[in-house]
């Protein structure tokens, strides 16, 4: 028999375990405890059905506690070969994940959740790829290839029609890959077209090339799908300085802000309670000019007049002037704009062209909640409309549509969440079409009922207490899925879990940034593109 | 196939063999066989002594004037026939009708029966199986149990051409049967190593 028809190497036998806690292994003397790794996949050969389950724990176990108090004298070869696996032995922790049964029906099935242990003594061996193939199907029309499990070739896919059905997250410290692999999932998206996405860039690296932490350049969306990609800049300059080829440039007028939108800047512009609410009545007693009509109002007998008719205190007005001076310095604010970036984005998404808007160097906090915020909702608005006019009249619903947005926990946090337009679109999930993809960097400042709502999660190395908690809030097996999540490598590994995959998994990141990675990603009908690359391989040897 | 000695008492779990010459029994722990058709026994020899022939008579020592052993022998040639030498072997397997067992065969071996030491082939077959170290671990003999397992080990390992595969597997199977006792693993151990 092959390694791969008898399933991957012999690691041991099952000898304990409980459904809740995992499954004890023994290890065999001839697999080394030293080349175990948690977050590998292991297969347990029951009676009746086949196991799959992920290692989360590896131990050292001796048969008789005399040992650790006499150890014997290793430095012989013969006596540490002979107590190897016998005397001392190693034992793997494996936490039991799908069931896969024997008869043909269950076959056909696929893998089910599990429900019950293997018997006692049941083999265990390494996952083979094709075990693997099983419980992640392979590369189609609808599963895009995100990674590799570790150690292995076998390609691990997501299945992005379920993806977008839900909000999702990417997690992750600064510096673990993130940006790559939320580049990776665009790019995904795009090519299975599942979804059309809407990207807030704050860093301006999706649209156009930006350089890895290596120094390298490294292309992004528009350049591998010149005819799908739209880029939207904040900062024309910028754009023009980094020679972006941009469709648009967003510019909002003053009578575009509405009170709602103050409120997510409350903190950023540390308005008080009072002075969000002397918008509201500003806005009330304007109408859409009360920014304007704010703006240009001096320091007179007329103003004081009006504050006492409204009854706002004097410092409450003060403390608001100060804020929506911060606004007013943002330069693509601007009193009045012809066009509306609302409708141009919405005419991009419904031809199909992802949008990224770029936010060059306006990186400021304000600027991104002010703008992300204030576009997503009223897009909403319009998703909402005609998603009830297509259930109402049975025409086609709109395409669905996945928004990115960065540093999520400045506006998802247990503060605002209830406030802004995020914390509505991921609470209401699918409902308008409408997902979420939100990548951060601290998901413990992120309200936990957004992170409830979060359908799967893509996670790189995290390595504080509270913020692994709160990704892991309600997985089963937690405790075990810490231990892999805190032991990640820094670069290229991620921990994906929830909707879109049948079981947690660790996977080494396909590649991105080579001229070889990027030709994988254009689908076959774009020969322009490949050629492109081609090319780009000749320049690298020259 | 060599004869070493012809059996003068026998029971279920062991059996004495008288060799036929003085002093020329089987090494400790080598595998001898012995026939009692349909039935092979095996045993492991775990003993050895050379006594006079007569219980109650003692040799006496006679060497003060000879200048070597040799002369000894040579001045009283009835010795060699005063003295005897014979050795125990325990009994630790059977084969009848080609199969091999490792365990106790239904009847002792049969007084006369003449026992043969095996052939290197048919130890590689035997110790194919460590079930026998049971028996050895678990019968009560007049030489410690360590020294015996380690002899046969050693005696067995020398028909293998590379024997450090063979002494680790027979190790790891001690260290299972042995769990409790880390101490006499240890003795053992150390007197297999190469």
């Amino acid at each position: 028999m092959t390694q791969e028809d008898s399933g991957g190497q012999r690691l041991g036998i099952v000898v304990s375990g409980s459904l809740n806690k995992g499954i004890e292994v023994k290890l065999d003397s001839s697999a080394s405890v030293e080349e175990m790794a948690v977050g590998r996949y292991v297969t347990i050969e029951g009676e009746k059905r086949r196991f799959f389950g992920m290692i989360t724990d590896i131990s050292l176990g001796v048969i008789d506690q005399k040992l650790t108090l006499t150890p014997p004298d290793v430095s012989d070869p013969f006596m540490a070969e002979v107590l190897a696996g016998t005397s001392t032995y190693g034992t793997l922790h494996v936490l039991p994940t799908l069931t896969i049964g024997g008869d043909a029906a269950s076959l056909l099935e696929g893998p089910q959740p599990v429900k019950t242990v293997p018997i006692h003594f049941s083999t265990v061996n390494l996952a083979s790829q094709r075990d693997v193939e099983l419980v992640f199907g392979s590369e189609d029309e609808r599963k895009f290839y995100i990674g590799t499990p570790l150690d292995m070739e076998t390609k691990i896919c997501l299945d992005l029609p379920e993806l977008v059905k839900r909000s999702n997250g990417i997690f992750g410290k600064s510096g673990t890959g993130k940006t790559f692999l939320t580049r990776l999932l665009l790019i995904g998206i795009l090519q299975k077209g599942t979804a059309v996405n809407l990207v807030f860039d704050m860093h301006s690296e999706y649209g156009w090339e930006s350089r890895s932490e290596e120094g390298r350049k490294v292309k992004a969306l528009k350049q591998l799908f010149p005819s799908k990609v739209a880029v939207f800049t904040l900062d024309e300059e910028g754009s023009r300085r980094r020679q972006v080829s941009t469709d648009f440039v967003v510019r909002i007028g003053y009578d575009e802000i509405e009170p709602e939108d103050m409120v997510l800047l409350r903190q950023t512009l540390n308005l008080t309670e009072p002075a969000v609410e002397a918008v509201y009545q500003l806005s009330r007693r304007f109408g859409k000019n009360w920014l304007q009509n704010s703006l240009d109002r001096k320091d007179s007998e007329e103003t004081r007049e009006l504050l006492k008719e409204m009854s706002i205190h004097e410092s409450t007005y003060q403390n608001l002037q100060r804020g929506l001076a911060t606004i007013r310095r943002l330069p693509f604010l601007v009193p009045h704009t012809p066009d509306n970036p609302v409708k141009r984005i919405l005419e991009y998404l419904d031809q199909g062209i992802n949008v990224v808007l770029e936010f060059g160097r306006y990186t400021d906090i304000t600027a991104y909640i002010l703008v992300a915020n204030l576009l997503t909702r009223r897009i909403h608005a319009q998703y909402r409309e005609r998603m009830e006019k297509a259930i109402g009249e049975d025409i086609a619903l709109p395409r669905p549509l996945v928004i990115t947005i960065e540093e999520a926990h400045r506006f998802l946090n247990p503060e605002l969440a209830s406030q802004t337009i995020f914390g509505t679109i991921a609470r209401e999930m699918r409902k308008y079409n409408v997902t979420l993809l939100i990548i951060d960097q601290r998901p413990s400042g992120i309200d936990s009922e957004v992170m409830s709502q979060i359908g799967t999660k893509i996670t790189c190395l995290l390595d504080n207490d509270r913020d692994i908690d709160s990704v892991l809030a309600g997985v089963s097996g937690k405790s075990e899925l810490k231990s892999v999540l805190s032991r990640l490598e820094s670069r290229q590994q991620a921990l994906i879990f929830g909707h879109a995959v049948p079981m947690p998994v660790v996977v080494r990141t396909r590649e991105y940034g080579s001229p070889e990675s990027y030709k994988d990603f254009i689908p076959g009908g774009e020969a322009e593109i490949r050629k492109q690359a081609e090319k780009d391989i000749e320049e690298l040897w020259k | 196939v060599e004869r070493v000695g012809e059996i003068i008492e026998a029971s279920t779990t062991d059996f004495v063999a008288q060799c036929y010459e003085l002093y020329q029994s089987p090494p400790l722990g080598s595998l001898v066989k012995t026939k009692d058709l349909p039935v092979e026994l095996y045993g492991i020899v775990y003993n050895a002594a050379t006594t006079s022939l007569e219980p109650g008579r003692r040799p006496i020592a006679r060497g003060k004037d000879e200048a070597s052993e040799e002369e000894i022998y040579k001045s009283s040639p009835q010795l060699l026939q005063l003295l005897r030498s014979e050795f125990s072997a325990l009994v630790v397997g059977y084969r009848e009708n080609e199969k091999l067992y490792h365990y106790l065969p239904p009847k002792p071996a049969r007084i006369h029966g003449f026992v043969h030491l095996c052939l290197p082939g048919e130890v590689k077959e035997f110790s194919q199986s460590f079930d026998f170290l049971n028996i050895l671990i678990n019968t009560h003999l007049p030489v410690p149990a360590d020294e015996l397992i380690a002899a046969c080990l050693r005696q067995m390992s020398q028909v293998y051409e590379d024997p450090h595969p063979f002494l680790v597997a027979a190790g790891k199977e001690l260290a299972i049967l042995l769990s409790g006792d880390f101490n006499q693993l240890k003795a053992i151990l150390g007197r297999i190593k190469q």
